[in-house]
């Protein structure tokens, strides 16, 4: 057991540090820092998203066939925590993280072939349809309905919380497609064109002020029966395959580590020295710093034991559960550091595209508007409380 | 970076498993605690032939030449057990002590008895006006003609009733607090002028404390003639925490696993317990807080021969997070076996118990938290 890298895991650290120094514009990592939810948008990832591309490097976890980049567990770690600390944005996970993996472990070949590139050349820009108004946590219970005519499905109906589904080229959607008495068992999984005839979006403004989550309606929309993953009704199994991802994949320590980076700079700048003044906000920092070390290391020895062909288990759940409520620790401790100023309300958006100068300096824009949009972070793909019943059932039989 | 466990790790993880469950059942623990000495020296005896009173020795001394990971297995093997015998003390804080401090001949003559099981030790470093802060030293060592006496007062020497020998850490020069002029000596049990108080600890174990009165010492007394031993002190003090961590991490798994027995067994209002949801989350929220302090256990073991900073930064995130988790756990697993969780019928108390011994063993919580917190402005000014 050795936490140290050896030479060759230097070598690929230099190797990711200029390729971030060649390729992450000063635009990029404003935008990012500038951005409170929890996904930036296009203008701010675009060119890093066309680079990481071009290197091949915007999945590296698939599987290289696929163009992922056959990383070990240190890479990975080294990549996403380079990444980090220079202030590069997020990638869109829908794409990467969720509708990828399902489709490289569930999708026709024809399927492969025509999705796969398109993400990874940021040419679709997908989103989620999971969550509806009736069926949030009971996800199981969606209505939408997706009925067969000839090699179509027409679908009806609507989902909610859809990020960025303004902004999105397609939809992985679950359907209705038999009323079973199991429910799981009448779910079909589909790959929607947005631009169909019959869909329209309607956008939620959210707490803090962002219009990142939308209602998506479906009235007749028809969908080639090929775009379905796998068979009809098994939707559920791949659903839930892609929700492991969702909660297990990447690497939320070095995401809490620049959001830990950036409250020191603001800390810095705004009243120096307030941490030596305050001891509350001092030993704030290190219950967080302390925090992270632990999720970090959880998140090390998972990737080590899924290399060893180990089942990683539940223990996604813990770090869903961990890592949005650190998450949330941070942006709150950011609030109490900027005081009256947290008070000041901009209501105009993007934050990173302001025409005339705003109330706050620069470096404090973001920090309301990002923990008002970090209490989502409890509650989206799967809260809290539905994390604590996984834990129980699958950690402790319970 | 490589985060499995060696095959040999592995193995010796099972070995200290399999002895535990075996030889140290909550009976046998009763008979030991109850005997005139407090301990079983025939365990002691068994972890001698094991190796494991070596194993964080030098192969050229006896040991086997292991290192934090091997100590972390072992030790929360006998945490599940609540083994009470001076594991600690003798096992890993002496000789990290010896091995930073000693000279050829001391290492020579003291580590291989450790390694057999001849020789107990204890560490004599806590003063009444002490709290937990290593450089707060008023015990006196003075140079004589013929060696040196030491004069002063030491609390809480864990297993001091048992030890061949104390350690005791003494200023030879400078002021109260001075980081510099500390020795370490090492002084024979009831040597003259030398008296000791005995009492047992909330654990189970015993310590002393001990009044020095112009003992007398050889020369050779002071380890390594060495009279700047406080980074040495502070590094085995980190190492007890990450030691203890370990420990502690095995007592909260049998204090889970015990919880979750019991709530699936015992019926009211008509059903099991564990059928409710809010016993059921309660349950989760222990193992999560598990889960952290394991994982943050294991951080401090592998940063056990990091720089100063790092390692003391990591031993004092282990020691927050651990006696956090610690408590949770001990304090949930108590509540949820209801009234039988505060009897003595139940193993669950004792683990209780243990838990807080190790949250303020080498400092509590809030002691380290506010140490995390200096080491970090350290860090973040570099």
């Amino acid at each position: 057991m050795d936490l140290s890298f050896s030479s060759e895991e230097l070598a690929f650290r230099d190797e990711v540090r200029d390729f971030i120094a060649k390729n992450l514009s000063e635009d990029a990592r404003r935008g990012t820092r500038l951005s409170p939810s929890a996904i930036p948008e296009k203008p701010v990832f675009g060119s890093w998203y066309t680079a990481l591309g071009k290197r091949g490097w915007v999945a590296p976890y698939w599987p290289v066939e696929h163009g992922g980049a056959g990383w070990s567990p240190a890479q990975r770690y080294i990549f996403e925590s380079e990444c980090s600390r220079a202030g590069a944005p997020r990638l869109l996970p829908f794409g990467i993280h969720m509708v990828g993996p399902v489709i490289i472990k569930f999708g026709s070949q024809q399927q492969k072939d025509f999705y796969l590139p398109r993400i990874l050349s940021g040419e679709d820009y997908w989103c989620q349809g999971y969550s509806e108004p009736g069926s949030g946590s009971d996800l199981a219970s969606l209505k939408t309905r997706a009925v067969r005519d000839g090699d179509h499905y027409v679908v009806n109906g609507t989902k909610i919380w859809t990020t960025h589904a303004h902004f999105a080229d397609r939809i992985f959607a679950l359907v209705r497609t038999s009323d079973t008495p199991k429910r799981q068992e009448g779910i079909s999984f589909l790959l929607i064109d947005m631009k169909s005839p019959g869909i329209s979006t309607r956008p939620i403004l959210t707490i803090g002020g962002d219009h990142e989550v939308n209602q998506v309606f479906f009235d007749d929309v028809r969908v080639p029966v090929e775009n379905r993953i796998g068979e009809e009704n098994k939707g559920w199994t791949y659903a839930k395959y892609l929700l492991e991802f969702e909660r297990g994949a990447g690497f939320r320590a070095t995401g809490l580590r620049r959001q830990m980076k950036e409250l020191r700079e603001l800390i810095a700048q705004h009243a120096g020295g307030i941490v030596d003044a305050d001891a509350s906000i001092a030993s704030r920092m290190s219950e967080i710093e302390i925090d992270i070390d632990a999720i970090e290391m959880i998140e090390l020895k998972l990737l080590s034991d899924v290399q060893a062909g180990r089942n990683p288990g539940p223990i996604s759940s813990v770090l869903k559960l961990r890592g949005t409520e650190i998450s949330q620790a941070i942006t709150r401790l950011g609030v109490d550091v900027i005081g009256y100023d947290a008070l000041v309300w901009e209501p105009r958006r993007p934050l990173y595209g302001l025409n005339e100068p705003p109330v706050l300096p620069e470096i404090e824009l973001a920090v309301l508007p990002a923990h008002l949009d970090t209490r989502a972070a409890t509650i989206y793909g799967g809260t809290s409380e539905i994390q604590h019943e996984v834990i129980a059932k699958q950690m402790l039989g319970l | 970076m490589d985060l499995s466990f060696s095959e040999e790790q592995r193995l010796l993880g099972d070995a200290a498993n399999r002895f535990v469950a075996g030889r140290y059942s909550f009976e046998a623990r009763r008979a030991f605690l109850q005997s005139p000495e407090g301990f079983s020296r025939d365990i002691w005896r068994e972890f001698a032939e094991l190796g494991w009173l070596g194993l964080g020795i030098p192969e050229e001394f006896g040991g086997l030449g292991g290192g934090a990971v091997e100590t972390g297995l072992v030790m929360e093997a006998l945490g599940r057990g609540l083994v009470v015998e001076p594991y600690l003390a003798t096992a890993i804080v002496a000789p990290y002590l010896i091995l930073a401090l000693g000279s050829p001949a001391q290492k020579s003559e003291l580590l291989p008895q450790i390694v057999g099981g001849q020789l107990l030790l204890a560490l004599a470093q806590a003063e009444p006006q002490s709290r937990f802060a290593l450089n707060d030293v008023t015990t006196i060592a003075t140079r004589t003609a013929t060696g040196w006496t030491i004069s002063g007062r030491k609390q809480l020497v864990l297993g001091g009733p048992w030890a061949d020998r104390l350690l005791v850490v003494a200023r030879i020069d400078g002021e109260r607090r001075d980081r510099g002029g500390i020795g370490v000596f090492v002084v024979p049990a009831q040597s003259p002028g030398m008296t000791a108080t005995d009492y047992p600890t909330l654990d189970g174990a015993r310590a002393s404390n001990v009044v020095f009165d112009a003992v007398a010492l050889p020369p050779e007394a002071l380890l390594g003639d060495n009279r700047e031993a406080l980074p040495a002190i502070e590094a085995a003090a980190d190492a007890a925490i990450v030691a203890m961590s370990s420990e502690a991490v095995g007592c909260m798994q049998v204090l889970l696993d015990t919880t979750v027995a019991y709530t699936k067994t015992r019926i009211q209002f008509g059903k099991p317990l564990a059928d409710n949801q809010v016993l059921k989350h309660r349950m989760a929220a222990m193992a999560v807080k598990i889960e952290e302090a394991r994982a943050s256990a294991l951080h401090a073991i592998l940063a056990a021969d990091a720089d100063p900073v790092t390692r003391s930064r990591a031993a004092s995130s282990a020691k927050v997070k651990v006696g956090r988790a610690g408590r949770f756990v001990a304090e949930q697993a108590v509540q949820l076996h209801g009234g039988m969780g505060v009897t003595e019928e139940l193993n669950v108390g004792f683990y209780f118990k243990r838990l807080m011994a190790i949250e303020t063993i080498f400092g509590s919580t809030d002691f380290h938290l506010q140490r995390h917190v200096e080491l970090s402005r350290a860090v973040n000014a570099a």
